[in-house]
């Protein structure tokens, strides 16, 4: 499930613009049984992770094998196309956990992502703990969070036919479910959407929400990339 | 996938959903079609679009008057409007794509959902990467590319021909048929899915060949190329494959970061 570690950003992009601002609101924490060795039981501490997930403020909370707190509904009426219901249910996401599976939480700022972790490490719940996000602020939650990081993996982007790759405002939403649920062609259409001023980059945001099985989609970074698509010509 | 012809209204919903683009409308019959030959069986589209249950010739017919006056529909979009969607039976070796490309089902090979792999992600259990050692995950087909087995196995009998070693634990692994080779089966070369990682270990020293030989086949594939390394680091959490990885000019600027909090069950210790 390496679903987060190729986020595109201008800023971390090879041969990146200098005047790119850095990602300050897009900040992953996984939990992660291994198989056979330590994953008996492993479904109350993933619960246990959801619940001190959700007292950090996360924009987004996933179980990688039931579903976001964003999910598609499967019998909609007529009505939906003009009032909708939408909001997340963390409950649903919390039933819904059982056996192996990867819990992700993704938050908007380091301060919370530094407070989750900090509960983390004294719920002991003997499962791997990722954080993925820029390395120097996963560096400044270790310390702040008392923990010497145990191994580390580098995105070194990528290669090959980029030529086939969408533009980068289409990119940098898209990316941001890594296993490609969140279609760049569906971006791109909601991206003239809210040119059109069809739709409110919100709107937007939550279609595209409901794609991500694994809910490591940050909402709220997709929001205001769509309001920056709005305004700047991408 | 399949669109029941009976049920679909042709609203063209499920076309830009699609992660690769393999629906179509089809002007002969007027209804959305899948390329069979492009589709992943992701499920993208009958998972994560929501569904209204109406009645097609109703909807059609709503459609047509529309149409006729020039109003320009503007209905949610990311509804199939009379579920048209439709799984379809696998058997091999089209089974392979929806393990590859649909994150909901975990590989045989490993359990694992998602792409299959753990990667440094549970090394401070299973002590998989060492200090001194490298994990290159090389990522095939994301974002949206897809991506033909006989594309990856360019780099798997590449990367053979050096010497590295695959991880067991991996799903491209799993469909080799020599892996001293890098070679893998030959009734699923053609096979496309959305993305597939190989895995492979050497020591440090070996990262920057390794990097060259990367980028030498990535430049011989029909796709894109995502490389990834990994490093265990030492007590003090300082390790050296930020200065390899500077030494040949590629940035690292983002990653994951295990903060070694796993153990092993009952006997402890992953450290």
């Amino acid at each position: 499930m390496t679903n987060t570690l190729h986020r595109w950003s201008e800023h971390y992009a090879p041969g990146r613009r200098a005047e790119a601002p850095p990602v300050t609101d897009d900040f992953i924490v996984f939990a992660m049984a291994a198989r056979g060795l330590n994953d008996e039981g492993d479904a109350e501490k993933y619960r246990t992770f959801a619940r001190l997930a959700f007292a950090h403020n996360p924009v987004n909370v996933g179980d990688g094998s039931r579903g976001g707190m964003y999910r598609p509904s499967p019998a909609l009426t007529p009505g939906a196309h003009w009032r909708r219901d939408d909001r997340p249910d963390p409950e649903v996401l919390l039933r819904g956990i059982e056996g192996h599976t990867v819990l992700a939480a993704v938050f908007r700022t380091r301060e919370d992502m530094e407070g989750f972790v900090r509960d983390l490490k004294a719920a002991d719940l003997g499962i791997s703990i990722n954080i993925s996000a820029p390395m120097d602020a996963a560096a400044a939650c270790c310390r702040a969070a008392g923990l010497t990081r145990h191994s580390v993996e580098y995105s070194l982007g990528f290669q090959g036919r980029l030529d086939r790759l969408p533009d980068r405002a289409v990119l940098e939403i898209s990316t941001m479910c890594g296993h490609g649920m969140v279609s760049g062609n569906l971006v791109k259409k909601l991206i003239d959407w809210v040119k059109e001023g069809r739709r409110t980059p919100a709107q937007a945001t939550g279609y595209l929400a409901r794609f991500c099985t694994c809910g490591v989609f940050n909402p709220t970074r997709a929001e205001a990339l769509f309001e920056k698509a709005r305004t700047s010509g991408a | 996938m399949l669109i029941d012809q009976a049920k679909c209204v042709a609203c063209g919903n499920c076309i830009p959903v699609c992660p690769v683009g393999a629906i179509y409308i089809d002007p002969a019959a007027g209804r959305a079609r899948v390329n069979q030959d492009e589709c992943v069986e992701c499920h993208a589209c009958y998972r994560g679009m929501s569904k209204e249950h109406l009645w097609p010739p109703m909807v059609r017919a709503v459609r047509r008057v529309a149409k006729a006056f020039r109003f320009r529909f503007d209905p949610e979009p990311d509804i199939c409007p009379t579920d048209a969607l439709t799984p379809q039976e696998l058997a091999w070796p089209r089974i392979v794509r929806r393990a590859f490309s649909d994150p909901l089902v975990p590989h045989e090979s490993t359990g694992i959902h998602g792409r299959g792999t753990a990667e440094v992600k549970t090394n401070d259990v299973t002590g998989r990467v060492k200090e001194g050692e490298a994990g290159f995950v090389i990522e095939f087909g994301r974002p949206g590319v897809g991506a033909r087995f006989r594309d990856i196995q360019k780099m798997t009998t590449a990367l053979a021909a050096l010497g590295v070693e695959f991880e067991r634990q991996n799903p491209v692994t799993s469909l080799m048929s020599d892996a001293a080779r890098g070679a893998i089966r030959e009734d699923v070369l053609d096979e496309k899915v959305l993305s597939a990682i190989v895995e492979v270990k050497v020591g440090l020293e070996q990262v920057p060949r390794i990097l060259r030989a990367v980028e030498e086949v990535a430049r011989q594939v029909d796709t894109v190329v995502a490389v990834g390394v990994s490093t265990r680091c030492a007590g003090d959490g300082s390790e050296r494959l930020t200065a390899v990885l500077a030494a040949e000019g590629v940035p690292a600027y983002r990653g994951k970061t295990n903060l070694g909090l796993g153990r092993m069950a009952a006997v402890g210790g992953g450290r």
